[in-house]
């Protein structure tokens, strides 16, 4: 995904020198191929994540287009104050960039897990939250973020996701992609879990059962409307994101449905317990302690079904 | 590097824009006076830190800043951010003195439905760059304006001021580093070095000395100026940069409540707003020292 990313970057920026990227002292061989192409428009600003995001507030505010790059939870809980007094209260042009969303640096530990980013960029206010489900979409959301004026949280992947869209969807901040038709109920993932999403759609089809897929690359907007034909056409909802349960996507979706009185046949969400683990390993490990592997969801999802 | 021509094109335009000059003292005293009255009305906090930078603030609008009250987003303006977001009175005080909005909008600083927040707020008031009133914001932004003044190739120049206290952030140290790193010789440190913060001094609390001492070591040129002095405040400021490729840092030696004795140098008028016969003595003073 950070290739995507950064080639789509690349070729964006050939057309755009207000496109600017910023580093906060990461990004090895990913940022490289930027900074050679376009020296003047890249900045290292060193391990200073509140700097950094004052300064892409500063560039902004003189017309650039800045986006700040770091991993895990790094751009986000660190210069959180920054983000929201300069970036948000200004309604800056700052694209928040971060690879390694979830548990990607699985065995790193838990200060480089980004599970609780959704949650805290949600309060936000003019924050626009993009978490593409694999490269194919990372490099739409790019173009997307590049042509919104205003703040935006990308929330990446790290490498080596699986390409998912066979070909390129249409894709629009704030609009689901339906990957796969079906009634009776809706799988609905952010991010990276799109894969996990379409895994369970073909184990629940081996039994019988018909799942929509809808691949929720923005969480902020959420979609309401897919939201709400989702909980009219289909039986049931199950949202699934590499996140803990508080204040991500499933949240994103529950406050969709509350909000408009809707009863939903049932709902599911399937995400990380709001807990430390006291062991590290893998993110394929770390995902399977969650509970958040296809074989586990599709068999609470049979079982409740 | 900026082209001469396209620098002294700039400089005029700025030298046009300055052409209305009031007395400094006068808009000093106006700035003062005009504090007073918003937090009396208000009953708002911070009078003090108002006091202490008033002198600075006249010098910026009256004889330094190249802006335009007309057109107050001109792309080649001066930008000035008030870090200590809650010298707000002063600040606003100075824009409405200078022209930017009608004097009348001052009374409404801080009441239902105003503009006017105790934290400077950019929306809707023209001539604010920056919001601010958290601390250690100022400095780094000021720092991304250079930068993208130097890329450009434009002759704009970033002030920013910034109060002792706010030296204890961390994020201000990040922004001290690397502004000399990348040459941003087009921005200028004020320091509203008023030797008391929100409980107690800054020697008590956390010392900040050497403090010219800390700003050299990190790359930058220092001056050191009597903020009250408005020569000396004006010499400090119109030759700026002191070195060339090198950012500028005014330490300002001011005092807290400057220019009205009961609230020199005490720590309560960070806190408490002046009641009818407060105010009443202090306009006093300040229209005896004309």
């Amino acid at each position: 995904m950070r290739t995507a990313f950064i080639e789509a970057l690349c070729n964006l920026a050939k057309h755009d020198r207000k496109i600017w990227l910023l580093t906060g002292d990461l990004g090895y061989s990913v940022v490289e191929q930027f900074a050679r192409q376009f020296p003047d428009c890249f900045l290292n600003v060193g391990v200073a994540e509140q700097n950094m995001m004052g300064i892409a507030t500063g560039l902004a505010m003189s017309g650039k287009i800045v986006f700040t790059y770091s991993i895990a939870n790094f751009p986000v809980m660190r210069c959180l104050e920054q983000i929201r007094n300069d970036v948000c209260y200004h309604n800056a042009n700052v694209k928040i960039v971060t690879v390694g969303g979830g548990m990607a640096y699985g065995s790193a530990g838990y200060s480089h897990h980004a599970v609780e980013d959704l949650a805290i960029m949600r309060a936000m206010p003019n924050m626009v939250l993009v978490a593409p489900g694999d490269p194919v979409e990372t490099r739409s959301a790019t173009r997307a973020i590049v042509g919104r004026q205003g703040p935006c949280y990308l929330r990446l992947g790290k490498s080596g996701e699986p390409v998912v869209h066979k070909t390129t969807p249409q894709f629009a901040i704030g609009n689901a992609i339906t990957v796969r038709e079906g009634t009776d109920l809706t799988l609905m993932s952010t991010g990276d879990m799109l894969k996990v999403a379409v895994d369970v759609a073909d184990l629940l089809a081996a039994e019988g059962i018909g799942a929509r897929v809808l691949s929720m690359h923005t969480v902020k907007p959420i979609d309401a409307e897919a939201t709400v034909r989702a909980a009219q056409e289909t039986g049931g909802i199950a949202t699934i994101e590499e996140h803990q349960l508080v204040g991500g996507l499933g949240s994103a979706v529950a406050d969709v449905l509350q909000d408009s009185n809707l009863k939903v046949a049932r709902f599911w969400r399937f995400g990380i317990a709001n807990t430390l683990s006291g062991t590290v390993g893998s993110q394929n490990h770390l995902r399977q302690q969650a509970g958040l592997t296809p074989q586990e969801i599709t068999r609470k999802l049979v079982l409740s079904l | 590097m900026i082209a001469g021509k396209k620098q002294a094109q700039i400089r005029q335009m700025g030298e046009e824009v300055n052409q209305n000059k009031p007395s400094i003292h006068d808009l000093a005293r106006a700035i003062r006076a005009h504090s007073l009255r918003m937090v009396h009305l208000a009953k708002a906090s911070h009078i003090g830190t108002c006091l202490s930078m008033a002198d600075v603030l006249a010098v910026l609008y009256g004889r330094v800043l190249r802006v335009d009250s007309t057109q107050p987003c001109w792309p080649q303006r001066d930008r000035f951010i008030l870090s200590k977001g809650h010298g707000a009175a002063a600040m606003y005080a100075t824009l409405a003195e200078r022209g930017f909005f009608p004097l009348e909008w001052l009374k409404t600083y801080c009441q239902d439905g105003s503009k006017l927040a105790g934290h400077i707020v950019h929306h809707a008031v023209p001539g604010i760059e920056v919001s601010t009133g958290s601390l250690g914001h100022g400095l780094p932004i000021a720092s991304g304006m250079a930068l993208a003044g130097k890329r450009d190739g434009s002759g704009y120049r970033v002030f920013v001021m910034v109060s002792d206290g706010e030296l204890d952030e961390g994020s201000n140290w990040e922004a001290i580093l690397f502004a000399p790193h990348h040459q941003l010789d087009n921005l200028t440190a004020i320091v509203d070095y008023n030797k008391i913060q929100s409980l107690g001094g800054v020697k008590e609390v956390l010392d900040l000395e050497p403090l010219a001492e800390k700003w050299k070591a990190f790359g930058w040129a220092v001056r050191e100026v009597n903020g009250h002095e408005v020569k000396e405040i004006e010499d400090a400021l119109m030759c700026v940069p002191y070195e060339v490729g090198k950012p500028s840092a005014i330490i300002a030696h001011t005092i807290k409540g400057k220019g009205v004795s009961f609230m020199e140098n005490q720590l309560a008028w960070h806190y408490k707003s002046p009641n009818g016969e407060e105010l009443k003595k202090a306009l006093e003073e300040l229209e005896a020292d004309r």
